[in-house]
């Protein structure tokens, strides 16, 4: 590693602190990541309410307590792809290049990203939860239970960054990275994260039982409707750890690659 | 003492050799002066030079240390400032040169005093807290700049630092430079611009095609291509027989903007005999210059073109060479 470990901590805080900065200044960076998911939320709550009372459907006081776990995946998955479209800005315009000069591991470059990102999980958490409690979502773990959605989220946040930042390190390009969006849709519809699982028809039914992003959802969803159930954290962490790794382990490639071709 | 030394240095992308062999060394507290059109290898070079873009043959070691194996060496030892400051509209100034100064592990306390003292230095002190997506181009270099030397880099490089500034920034970039290098900064300067070479450089290597062409001081290079020439503007559609007249009277260098260029090794002593020749042949002379040589000269010497003929084909052709400097970025 290039650097003292404390001058690449100091340095993964600086390009995260610019990272959030850069957010805050650009407020159209910050729409897509709250206001679509939160529009979709209104729209699927609003219209669908009456879902609760199919057989099966898990027991909720409202339908808002179900669907505000999906509407956080959305967000910080956004948040995630948001994080990857700014450093192919930061490479587009040779910024990165600043970076890789200095002598410091090319590696806290990338987890300076993901600690801005897991920053924008943070205010995506605390948007949500607001949303639930304001809107008549209690969540059933209490404080406890907040605290820990916080925590998943902003880890979720991170792990998507790094597949975001690896993305941009790729391909270099923020419009190619901004292609990834519709994917995430896709995706998305085909989890748990907005119609539960045991209702669904084959074969979206065994997709979403296998999507990784059902873990994930299912993790957050816990202490909203059933309260913590060890087994569905476990999953719910290591599909995080799973989407963090394969971030990482993409990322280095990544970098790899434009050393070698440049950049 | 060498602050940098290249041998043989390649780089190739798939099929395109864009550096095909360069050799060159630096000697510490000199400003060396790196003269191509567009597209000639200029920047691919630097970027291999500071531990952006890995070479496919050569070697190369800047202030001691080899840019492939000591990669964090060469990065803790050099300043860079990129072609087209590559800057964060968003950001502060006073922002991105403490960013800089945690970048180079600079202790917070040091990184804030650098950051005041640099940007007084590069008189930008009043607009520090300003984004520097409201600053002019000429205020943007001198940011990058201020940047490149937070940490009292040993070896500076310059990429094409004054390309597309006014002539008033322009100036203030050269004093900049001059006064870096009096106080013993070793710079790697690449332009495409001549009066810049000419005016900072204590050496110039000339590049072109990704080989160099030639190498020397401005002074021994302008010696080297020796002789004067006379440029003389005609009457639209009379170059060509101009230039047969003049073939008589010296050797005809290729035209610019139009002129025809013809040597005079007597200098002003032979001006009258061509103008007497041209008036004998019933050309009409609009105007005559006669001019020393220059890097210009010097280029058109080693490759048979102007640099700046070199810049406008590229630019024509959608600039292929100009792509093989893209493509590592």
């Amino acid at each position: 590693m290039s650097g003292s470990f404390a001058t690449n901590v100091r340095v993964v805080r600086a390009l995260g602190m610019r990272s959030i900065r850069q957010t805050f200044r650009r407020p159209q960076l910050m729409a897509p990541i709250l206001v679509f998911p939160t529009l979709l939320l209104a729209l699927q709550t609003g219209g669908a309410e009456s879902a609760v009372n199919l057989p099966g459907f898990p027991e909720v006081d409202s339908f808002l307590q179900f669907m505000i776990a999906g509407a956080m995946l959305q967000s910080l998955m956004l948040a995630g792809n948001s994080g990857g479209i700014a450093m192919a800005v930061d490479i587009e315009m040779g910024f990165t290049d600043r970076l890789f000069v200095a002598p410091i591991s090319r590696f806290a470059i990338v987890l300076g990203r993901l600690a801005g990102t897991a920053a924008l999980g943070l205010v995506t958490a605390l948007w949500f939860l607001a949303i639930a409690l304001i809107f008549g979502a209690p969540i059933t773990e209490g404080v406890l239970g907040a605290l820990v959605v916080i925590v998943l989220v902003c880890l979720s946040a991170a792990a998507f960054g790094g597949i975001g930042a690896a993305a941009a390190l790729r391909t270099g390009s923020a419009s190619v990275v901004q292609g990834f969006f519709p994917i995430i849709f896709v995706i998305l519809f085909l989890s748990s994260a907005f119609f539960p699982q045991n209702l669904m028809v084959e074969p979206a039914q065994t997709i979403a039982e296998y999507n990784p992003l059902s873990f994930l959802v299912e993790g957050i969803r816990d202490p909203f409707v059933s309260g913590f159930s060890g087994e569905e954290m476990a999953e719910c962490l290591a599909a995080i750890a799973g989407f963090g790794l394969l971030g990482l382990w993409l990322s280095a490639m990544a970098l790899r690659h434009r050393l070698r071709m440049g950049g | 003492m060498q602050a940098i030394v290249v041998e043989g240095l390649e780089r190739a992308f798939g099929e395109i050799r864009a550096v095909q062999g360069v050799d060159l060394e630096v000697a510490e507290g000199e400003i060396y002066g790196f003269l191509g059109p567009n597209g000639a290898g200029k920047t691919t070079t630097v970027r291999m030079l500071t531990t952006l873009l890995l070479p496919t043959g050569g070697r190369a070691s800047v202030a001691g240390h080899d840019v492939v194996d000591e990669a964090p060496a060469v990065r803790r030892a050099i300043g860079v400032a990129l072609q087209e400051a590559a800057l964060d509209p968003l950001m502060t100034g006073r922002e991105l040169i403490r960013l800089q100064a945690t970048l180079h592990g600079l202790p917070t306390a040091e990184g804030k005093r650098r950051a005041a003292d640099l940007l007084e230095r590069v008189d930008l002190t009043a607009a520090a807290d300003r984004r520097v997506g409201t600053y002019s181009g000429g205020m943007k270099r001198r940011l990058d700049l201020a940047a490149a030397l937070v940490h009292e880099p040993r070896v500076l490089f310059l990429d094409e630092p004054t390309t597309g500034l006014d002539p008033v920034s322009r100036k203030g970039i050269w004093e900049e430079v001059s006064a870096l290098n009096r106080e013993g900064t070793t710079v790697f300067l690449t332009t495409q611009y001549l009066e810049e070479a000419d005016r900072l450089a204590n050496r110039v290597g000339i590049i072109d095609n990704g080989l160099i062409v030639a190498e020397g001081t401005p002074s021994a290079l302008k010696a080297d291509v020796g002789n004067p020439h006379l440029e003389v503007q005609l009457a639209e559609g009379s170059a060509q027989s101009a230039e047969q007249v003049c073939e008589r009277l010296g050797k005809v260098l290729p035209s610019k903007d139009g002129k025809v260029l013809v040597e005079l090794p007597g200098g002003a002593s032979e001006v009258a005999r061509v103008v007497r020749a041209l008036d004998d042949a019933g050309l009409a002379v609009e105007s005559l210059d006669l001019v020393e040589p220059s890097l210009d000269d010097v280029f058109v010497a080693k490759t048979g073109y102007h640099i700046e003929q070199a810049d406008e084909g590229d630019e024509a052709e959608g600039g292929a060479a100009d792509q093989e400097e893209a493509a590592p970025a």
